[in-house]
């Protein structure tokens, strides 16, 4: 015990100094890092690891106003309010690890916190789980720039949790144990099964997570100016720390805390925008439509497509489709892949063996499709809301993306009542982001951790022959090596294009996870063959088509945007009177069209043009994945497996004989 | 911990879990094949026929909004009836099936 006490004061320590020496990196406030870590090493908890704080940033922000105001507009977060609350939220959710460490025992405690998590409890974990910082930020900065397009998105990421409420949620209760591998091995041949779904689950949460660790990065450079590296070492050693030593219970209670965070931020925020709205929506859409400066903006996108629009017309396109979403079938597409892959991502499946019966794990997804659901139209407000109050062209302005535009919401509803809660109110906001963050990638580790450990490590090398002990040694050390991993490709991933990632995750999971779930859970003829055909089809479909997609870079495309611009500058520059040059802005576009006009080559996969036209594979993988699964199981009929699907049938019905998995 | 040992072709055969099976099947895949078709109706519409979507119904708020905000509320109305069904019904069914294994 006074071993794991050592490496939870280690953590903490590690932690502490990591964000102590980010803020080194700005400004030489050396003096800061050994006052932050000695407290800490002591392994005391939360208030006096945060006390320090406020101090140490307070030496660091005020050289910050001194410094010459850059021309590109920035989001200006006080400091000191910030990185006090982001001590805040770390100090509470490392007490919350070292409660945790003390209950994980077992490995049932370390995978699925002994299946003792509440349905209610479970619900808020599963939203806090699901919703990224992308779904946070980015969704209502679509809205905030496209209007009705950003609404539109959002409505799929909902809808997708009726298949897992109806389809998977209460079965997988009562037919699983940790990890995916534990459903899909029950009536096949448990090595190659579990081996393959392993691999499966790592592959997705991997692109998940590679997404996400580079988005935190990003992010924290953006809102507290702490370089991307370190960022990324930071949320990576909070990460690990929270999975390493508090396994599954301390990665709930972070999730709740977020879901909780969260949710209170776009209330609040929505609140402040419906008081200036004079509660009513009516007048609210109103002002959209008849604001000049969504107008002009809107008149701006249309333009593009050679579409002339202008007054309460731009207004009112603002609030129909089709400024954004452009391509009906990529629509589909995406659709196809969130309805069913969210039901196949491994961290969303884990979260249900953490309850103790199927009737919680209905309560869970139901509670969370409220929490999920009331947030995306909370969303709605937030982002029409600072398309209104900030404009359009004021959001664009900090960034191109409408990333911050909730952020510089709340900077302003709040500075409308005095500056300082404006100042409170974003470092609030940007805290919640932060726990977003990592809630997020917490539960990634986990589940990858899983996969490796329990059904790679546990059931695969040594037969299933291993004690408690072993068990959760090798879960923990696991943890440790996949939290690594992501850091460095986290660190490694920092110019790459990771956008499409988050689509190609939930695409593997609906093309090669969803399918063998479901045709293992209801299909009497499904077998070994077929889980093995269907996930790696799905996988290897999903993952080579977007290859070939537009997703990826080809340089021959982008040499041929960069003349149509060079030669759009010209034809500018020759319509402008004599001696006059083109604005910054242009010059700038003229400047990076020339590079860009030089490149040639081909894709990652020597590709001069995509093969395939659409940006999400769902609508291909999909259904290849469902076939090669049938058509797999056919081929090779197994009567163990039928014989089998008796059992597996009545105890995902009943939940019989689920006490084994419970107290095993 | 010993496990107990069911006889479980013998439970798939029994009339109630038989019953079970039936009204879980169809109120299952049933109501999951009305969201999606519901749910795919909404890009499908917006990108095929948006001069529906434009038509507006009160004030500025036009039929594309009211439809996505629709989907909200379906999603949930679905969640609520399968719970109530559920606890009502399947729940119910298989404490019955149960009871009668004498388990």
């Amino acid at each position: 015990m006074t071993i794991k006490k050592i490496f939870i004061a280690a953590s903490l320590a590690l932690s502490v100094a990591a964000a102590a020496y980010a803020e080194e990196a700005k400004a030489p406030a050396a003096g800061a890092a050994p006052a932050m870590s000695a407290p800490a090493a002591q392994g005391a908890p939360a208030a006096t690891a945060a006390a320090p704080a406020p101090n140490a940033a307070a030496s660091v922000a005020t050289p910050a106003p001194a410094a010459p105001a850059p021309a590109k507009k920035e989001l200006k977060t006080n400091k000191t309010i910030t990185i006090g609350m982001f001590m805040i939220i770390i100090a509470v959710t490392m007490g919350v690890v070292v409660w945790a460490a003390k209950q994980t025992k077992s490995a049932a405690d370390f995978y699925a916190a002994g299946g003792g998590i509440t349905g209610t409890q479970n619900g808020w974990a599963i939203a806090g789980d699901y919703m990224s910082a992308a779904s946070f930020l980015g969704i209502s900065g679509l809205i905030s720039l496209y209007g009705y397009d950003g609404f539109m998105y959002s409505v799929g990421w909902l809808v997708a949790y009726i298949t897992v409420l109806l389809i998977v949620a209460e079965p997988c209760r009562n037919a699983g144990k940790y990890t995916l591998g534990d459903i899909l091995s029950f009536r096949t041949s448990p090595k190659p099964v579990r081996a393959f779904a392993a691999l499966s689950t790592v592959a997705v949460s991997t692109f998940y997570l590679t997404a996400q660790m580079v988005g935190a990065g990003k992010l924290m450079a953006l809102l507290i100016g702490i370089p991307y590296k370190m960022s990324i070492i930071g949320v990576g050693v909070l990460m690990v720390g929270y999975v390493v030593f508090g396994g599954m219970v301390a990665t709930t209670w972070v999730q709740i805390i977020k879901a909780g965070l969260l949710m209170s931020g776009a209330f609040l925020l929505s609140f402040l925008v419906m008081i200036k709205a004079g509660f009513n929506p009516i007048g609210f859409f109103s002002t959209i439509v008849s604001s000049p400066e969504i107008q002009d903006h809107v008149s701006k996108l249309v333009l593009k497509d050679g579409v002339i629009l202008s007054g309460v017309d731009a207004g009112q396109r603002f609030l129909e489709p089709g400024l954004y979403l452009k391509n009906p079938l990529d629509q589909i597409s995406l659709g196809m892949a969130l309805v069913l892959g969210t039901a196949g991502m491994p961290h969303i499946l884990m979260r249900f063996f953490t309850v103790p019966t199927a009737q919680a794990a209905r309560k869970s997804v139901i509670i969370a499709m409220f929490i999920i659901g009331g947030f995306y139209v909370l969303t709605t407000l937030l982002g029409f809301g600072a398309a209104i109050h900030l404009t359009p062209q004021g959001i664009t302005s900090v960034d191109p993306g409408g990333n911050m535009a909730t952020l510089m919401l709340a900077q302003q509803m709040g500075a409308d009542i005095a500056p300082i809660i404006g100042d409170l109110f974003l470092a609030f906001l940007c805290a919640v982001a932060f726990a977003t963050i990592l809630a997020v990638v917490s539960g990634l580790v986990l589940a990858a951790s899983a996969a490796i450990a329990h059904d790679i490590y546990v059931n695969v090398i040594k037969d299933g022959h291993a004690d408690q002990h072993e068990q959760v040694f090798a879960a923990r050390a696991t943890s440790f090596v996949v939290g690594a991993c992501g850091i460095m490709i986290g660190l490694a991933a920092e110019k790459q294009n990771v956008a499409h990632l988050v689509a190609l995750a939930f695409a593997v999971a609906a093309s090669g996870n969803l399918p063998v779930v479901v045709l293992s859970l209801f299909w009497r003829k499904f077998n070994t063959a077929g889980v093995i055909s269907g996930l790696l089809v799905g996988t290897i479909a999903s993952i080579g088509l977007v290859m070939v997609s537009p997703n990826m870079t080809y340089p021959k495309v982008v040499a041929e945007g960069g003349k149509k611009v060079i030669a759009a500058m010209e034809k500018k520059q020759a319509a402008l009177p004599a001696g006059q040059s083109l604005s910054e802005k242009d010059a700038k576009a003229l400047a990076k069209a020339k590079v860009d006009a030089q490149q040639t080559g081909t894709s990652m996969v020597g590709l001069e043009k995509p093969l395939f036209t659409l940006k999400n594979p769902g609508l291909i993988s999909i259904p290849l994945g469902f076939m090669a699964a049938i058509l797999g199981a056919l081929a090779f009929p197994n009567r163990r497996s039928e014989e089998m699907f008796d059992e597996v049938y009545v105890r995902q019905n009943t939940g019989l004989g689920m006490a084994k998995a419970v107290e095993h | 911990m010993a496990e107990k040992q069911y006889d479980w072709k013998a439970i798939a055969k029994n009339p109630k879990f038989v019953e079970l099976h039936h009204k879980k099947t169809a109120f299952l895949f049933g109501w999951w094949i009305f969201s999606c078709v519901y749910y795919f109706l909404l890009p499908i519409g917006a990108a095929y026929t948006p001069g529906i979507f434009k038509v507006k119904i009160i004030g500025v708020v036009n039929f594309g909004y009211i439809f996505a905000l629709s989907q909200f509320f379906v999603s949930w109305g679905i969640a609520l009836y399968y719970s109530h069904v559920a606890n009502k019904d399947f729940d119910r069914l298989t404490r019955e099936l149960i009871d009668e294994l004498h388990l």
